[in-house]
């Protein structure tokens, strides 16, 4: 075990991957030499593994989309990064018309086991286009898997098994959690789920579900209110894409109160498709409305902190939101 | 127009070449006689390029060299090993048809046995692929070569210059090919691009660009033959344009008369590349009006079988439509 930030847990897993299976190569606009991305991800790799194991790609994101489907089916397993969630737009037409249907389209015959991963979310003063939760476009797409680690070891574990998987994932990781968050990480091999929500909070009065940096405020946000008599269900719902129906309905029936909590626009997020789902299996066990806390119906946060501050969900209204539902 | 013996080819390469040529031409007519009666709902087709696509891919080691093509292709993917039953199954949509298991629109031809990578109906999205099986090559150090195609309207979809740009960067052992038919459906040349030559593009990214009478089978063949070699030997990349005839309307659902003259048509249909080319294997002594008359009632018996082979072959079972979304 060693500390580490979510952004080193990261790191760590990929460099295991990459020293497990030399097939297992990463790319993308700075990944390269030895600045390492943006924001520090693969820092360390391109000496480890070697520049065209590791290598920077122009300013091209239809590229990184295609030149990973490519590498795919000739048996490699891509790490395409993208700078941010709001430069994968020009990919989107890679990621949905062929990664994703690569194995569909010929029942099997060729696969493209691929790892997109790209930074998301706000908090950081990135006005609109460095803020965008941009995973909703890439979700209801089957064949492809969207998902998010919250915490360092999932983190760690997560892409590890992103890897592995011969789906074409996109992985999703909050900037904001890259360094903010630090925890004992295992540094030997383990994998963690790809597929599966993850009840981080036993509890009996209301269930909130949430992901990324909100469920941090959820978990700190439970903590607190337990001191009061509020006993809070907490679930990461990880895999935005598709969704572990069971885990997610079994802790709404189990409290009969909801809160959804994401820090993307409230209509068409995530959250939408799990309050769908919850009303469909679990209709007759709640006992109030199931209650979504979202940012607004505008494009992003503004890069004016003001303007920033009044678009994020902030902890004291996950907490105000958990005691109204409470009180129902 | 070059003599058929300055190719360097054997006679018995020649007679394939014209068995080939002559296959592609009879197996889209009943391709096009299968939708007119309305057996299969859809084609479109390659007549016009078969002398070009038979004189490309027989530059290629097709055991090794990994293919990525378009619609109007399949000349060419006969040459690189799929069958005329092959085919007509994709014709069909049946589940036994190589490509897509009845999954894709004819004329979608692919086939994991013959390194011919499937691809999608957006086009010029094999581009980027084809820089993925490229840079594999690289990373392996194996000699084996990608070759793409697309056609002259979809050459200048964004992906093409993100793909040229990147393979002229690394210098992959990747081969460009627009066969530029002089419509985009109904959309002429002097409204899809500025340039004289869509091979003057390659200068701008570091690599040659060729442009190549299509008619001309030995000129072509000796193009590719030299841009395999190079590639082969790590000097890069190569856009090769084929001037090439589009004798029938863009699919089964166009109709060129709408936007061509009759005497552009005619003109056209006069000078049939198949032809001119007969004439010349006449002239130069590799096969007698008998040998090709002969060879013509052994490709059409081989069409007839085929078609009624692949006409018994059963429909994909309803519930397969679930299979293979993701890896189990």
């Amino acid at each position: 075990m060693a500390e580490m930030t979510y952004l080193e847990a990261i790191n760590l897993g990929i460099s295991e991957e990459m020293a497990r299976d030399e097939k297992v190569v990463i790319f993308g606009e700075d990944v390269g030499g030895d600045k390492g991305g943006v924001f520090g991800v693969t820092k360390g790799l391109a000496a480890k593994y070697g520049d065209n194991r590791c290598f920077n790609t122009p300013l091209t994101e239809g590229l990184i989309g295609g030149l990973a489907v490519g590498l795919g089916v000739m048996g490699y397993r891509a790490i395409g990064e993208f700078q941010f969630a709001d430069y994968i737009l020009p990919a989107t037409n890679q990621i949905l018309s062929e990664a994703r249907t690569m194995r569909y389209r010929t029942k099997g015959d060729w696969t493209a086991p691929i790892v997109y991963r790209t930074p998301y979310g706000g908090g950081v003063r990135g006005g609109l286009y460095h803020s965008q939760s941009t995973e909703k476009i890439f979700a209801g797409q089957p064949g492809l898997r969207v998902v998010t680690p919250s915490n360092p070891y999932d983190a760690k574990g997560m892409i590890k098994a992103a890897i592995r998987s011969d789906d074409p994932v996109i992985f999703y990781e909050h900037k904001r959690l890259y360094r903010l968050l630090k925890a004992e990480v295992p540094t030997d091999d383990y994998i963690v789920p790809i597929d599966k929500a993850n009840v981080v909070r036993e509890g009996s009065d209301i269930t909130v579900i949430s992901y990324g940096m909100m469920l941090q405020y959820a978990i700190s946000a439970a903590e607190k209110l337990a001191k009061e008599g509020i006993d809070a269900e907490v679930v990461d719902v990880r895999s935005l894409y598709p969704l572990d129906r069971e885990t997610l309905v079994n802790a709404a029936k189990k409290t009969g109160k909801i809160l959804l909590v994401t820090e993307d626009n409230k209509e068409g997020s995530i959250m939408s498709e799990i309050a769908a789902m919850i009303s469909e299996d679990a209709l007759f066990d709640l006992d109030a409305p199931i209650k979504r806390l979202a940012g607004p119906d505008a494009p992003s946060m503004g890069y004016s902190l003001t303007l920033e501050r009044e678009f994020l969900v902030n902890e004291d209204q996950v907490i105000e939101a958990m005691i109204e539902l409470a009180e129902y | 127009m070059k003599t058929l013996k300055k190719s360097g080819l054997s006679k018995e390469e020649m007679i394939q070449a014209y068995y080939e040529v002559k296959r592609g031409r009879r197996l889209d007519e009943r391709l096009w006689q299968l939708t007119r009666i309305g057996k299969t709902s859809f084609n479109i087709s390659g007549q016009g390029a078969e002398v070009a696509q038979v004189a490309m891919a027989m530059a290629f080691e097709h055991d090794k060299d990994i293919f990525l093509p378009y619609y109007r292709d399949m000349t060419a993917c006969l040459v690189w090993g799929m069958t005329s039953k092959d085919i007509i199954l994709g014709s069909f949509g049946k589940d036994a048809d190589p490509s897509s298991h009845g999954r894709q629109m004819p004329n979608h031809y692919g086939s994991k046995e013959h390194n011919i990578v499937s691809f999608a109906s957006t086009v010029s999205t094999q581009m980027p692929l084809a820089t993925g099986v490229a840079y594999a090559a690289q990373l392996e150090g194996k000699d084996y070569i990608a070759l793409t195609t697309t056609g002259e309207g979809s050459a200048n979809q964004g992906e093409v210059q993100e793909a040229m740009n990147f393979a002229g960067v690394k210098k992959l052992p990747v081969i460009f090919v627009v066969e530029n038919n002089n419509y985009a459906i109904s959309v002429p040349i002097e409204e899809q691009y500025a340039n004289e030559n869509m091979s003057d593009r390659a200068h701008g990214y570091g690599f040659e660009g060729i442009t190549v009478d299509g008619n001309d089978f030995t000129e072509v063949y000796l193009t590719f033959k030299k841009a395999v070699k190079d590639a082969r030997s790590g000097k890069g990349p190569k856009l090769i344009e084929l001037k090439v005839y589009r004798l029938t309307s863009h699919s089964a659902d166009d109709d060129q008369t709408i936007y061509r003259s009759k005497e552009d048509i005619e003109k056209m249909k006069e000078s049939d590349p198949i032809d001119v080319f007969e004439k010349q294997l006449i002239d130069e002594g590799y096969l007698t009006q008998a040998d090709m008359d002969k060879m013509d009632e052994e490709i059409r018996a081989e069409i007839d079988k085929a078609t009624d082979e692949a006409e018994a072959m059963p429909d994909s079972a309803p519930e397969s439509l679930l299979d293979e979304v993701y890896a189990k």
